[in-house]
């Protein structure tokens, strides 16, 4: 592979080493919130709510938290990076050496996903005590939560390349990502909403991973999990095609 | 021979400002080159331009014959850039900085040339310390360092002086000047003309986005500047007539005569004491690259 030749795996290093180094926000802080999420609203909506039949509420919350985790924390990572090394200049270093934009795409993307899945993990451990899951299918899980790492982490790289600010960078955050994983069904399944906004979430891509994840949990789910792989599939190569055409023109990284 | 460095007709363009207005530019390989002229003229733009951090609206580079576009990895890999902006990377060390600098361009086990470099500069102490608690000169010698890594035959400095003390001022340059010996093509910019001029072979003056000078040091001190005589004289002396026309300049009390040899020295003292002209204060100028610096810009602006 000529097109991946040292500088791809240095990049992924360096990207991996970044987020590890400082562990305790970038993992420990983002278990604990998805922890405090699934202590507040198991405790409220346990009783009152049972999912797809049988299954309680708190075994279906944790699969949608861990996602959420996964995919907040992808989009985090490569956004932030990115934005850091703009902001201070430092993205120079990655720009002076021999490493083509696709190698630049990979690796973002890759450590992205990486770290949202090392957080995932980290909420699955926690979870442990509270509640047993099935893990019907590990594939599904695997892939869902790879293709939903991958997809928030070129988002993440767009978003990164995109502000200028930070505070651009946190409006996106706010007002796109925040919503979308909110309104996906981490903490309902979309068949408890009314009929119009059971259509509303089906425009929500975001919706399409965390219930292909969860059916890899349960072997239920709203829909079927070849639609939600081909949705997500869609969108995976869609942001890729786009970010390596953004990377490719040196938008805001090559003057 | 392959030149170090050919820039072809490259212009670039900010919006209104012109950075770059056509610049043509050969550095053979082993040259010792200077890049002057004032804030804005478009030195770190010509530099990023070389480096691929800029695109150029039109015309082409090449690092070694290969061009910076077309063949990137190879033109990136034969040149190394010391940025003029003080940048580092606050999560890591000196050492973790340099492996992984070492690593984007695909250099693997590089401890023995990095334990140079790093001796070179004076790092060693710090090798194990964090970029954020290092200081400014320190910083700057890390990117001199990352520049470094990967052994580039082509290397093009900055401003790498900027904001650092005399010590490794002359550290860095003995440093440089060895790497220059050593067969690096050395291309640099300065504000310090004084280092311009003991370093670099040939220099080119930019302006506004154009060459407006180019040519050995040597010859653009002799053809702007040059040695001068300037002399004092007691109160109440005046010239005569026949050094009134060769008076060159009249400052501070003194007059100079710009000299073309030093013969004239013979005949400008015999002229004044032929008038009973008393001396009291006398002086030898020598050429430097400032009055050359300010007389380019000058004349470009007329
Ligand atoms: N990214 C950019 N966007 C807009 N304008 C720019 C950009 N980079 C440079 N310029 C403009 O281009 C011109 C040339 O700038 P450049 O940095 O090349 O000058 P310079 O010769 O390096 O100056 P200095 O000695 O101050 O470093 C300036 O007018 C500058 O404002
Ligand atoms: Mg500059």
């Amino acid at each position: 592979m000529r097109h991946f030749s040292g500088g791809f795996a240095t990049l992924l290093y360096k990207e991996l080493l970044r987020f590890w180094k400082v562990s305790f926000q970038t993992v420990a802080a983002p278990v604990l919130t998805a922890l405090l999420y699934l202590l507040i609203f198991s405790h409220v909506l346990e009783e009152h709510v049972q999912v797809y039949g049988s299954i309680r509420y708190t075994a279906f919350l944790v699969p949608g938290l861990v996602m959420m985790s996964v995919l907040q924390n992808a989009f985090a990572n490569s956004s932030s990076s990115l934005i850091q090394s703009k902001v201070t200049g430092n993205i120079v270093f990655v720009l002076l050496p021999p490493i083509s934009y696709r190698e630049f795409f990979a690796a973002y993307v890759l450590a992205a996903a990486i770290r949202g899945i090392v957080v995932g993990l980290g909420v699955l451990l926690v979870t442990v005590w509270f509640v047993q899951l099935p893990y019907r299918n590990p594939l599904w899980i695997l892939a869902f939560a790879l293709a939903g790492g991958a997809i928030l982490g070129a988002l993440g790289v767009i978003a990164g390349i995109w502000a200028d600010k930070f505070d651009q960078l946190a409006a996106f955050q706010n007002f796109l990502i925040m919503p979308l994983t909110f309104l996906s069904g981490v903490f309902y399944s979309i068949h408890s909403l009314p009929a119009f906004w059971q259509e509303v979430s089906r425009f929500n891509p975001v919706f399409y991973m965390i219930d292909g994840f969860r059916y890899g949990f349960f072997g239920v789910s709203d829909v079927s999990p070849w639609t939600s792989l081909a949705v997500v599939g869609g969108c995976f190569v869609v942001l890729t095609g786009f970010t390596l055409w953004l990377l490719k023109i040196g938008y805001k990284l090559r003057a | 021979m392959i030149p170090a460095i050919r820039v072809e007709q490259v212009a670039k363009r900010f919006g209104p400002v012109q950075a770059l207005a056509g610049v043509d530019l050969v550095v053979e390989q082993g040259e010792f080159f200077g890049l002057l002229g004032p804030n804005g003229a478009g030195k770190t733009t010509l530099i990023s331009a070389l480096a691929g951090l800029v695109r150029p609206d039109s015309g082409r580079l090449e690092v070694m014959g290969r061009d910076v576009v077309q063949d990137y990895r190879a033109a990136r890999r034969l040149l190394g850039v010391v940025p003029q902006e003080l940048v580092f990377d606050p999560f890591f060390t000196v050492r973790e900085t340099l492996e992984i600098q070492s690593g984007y361009f695909g250099i693997r086990n590089n401890d023995a040339w990095i334990d140079e470099i790093i001796d070179n500069l004076d790092l060693r102490a710090k090798a194990h310390v964090n970029m954020r608690a290092l200081s400014g000169g320190m910083k700057r010698r890390v990117l001199v360092a990352q520049a470094l890594v990967h052994r580039p035959p082509v290397i093009v400095l900055d401003e790498p002086t900027a904001g650092v003390d005399v010590e490794l001022r002359q550290g860095l340059w003995q440093f440089v000047r060895r790497l220059n010996r050593d067969g690096h093509t050395v291309v640099l910019t300065t504000h310090y003309l004084e280092e311009a001029e003991s370093l670099c072979g040939r220099i080119a003056m930019l302006k506004q986005g154009r060459i407006v000078a180019l040519d050995t040091t040597d010859n653009l001190l002799r053809s702007f500047s040059g040695h001068s005589l300037r002399v004092r004289l007691a109160p109440g002396g005046r010239l005569p007539p026949s050094l009134l026309a060769r008076l060159s300049e009249e400052k501070d009390g003194f007059h100079a005569f710009r000299l073309d040899s030093f013969q004239e020295v013979t005949s400008i003292l015999d002229a004044l004491r032929a008038t009973g002209c008393n001396i009291e204060d006398m002086e030898f100028g020598k050429p430097d690259l400032e009055e050359v610096f300010v007389s380019v810009m000058q004349k470009e602006t007329a």
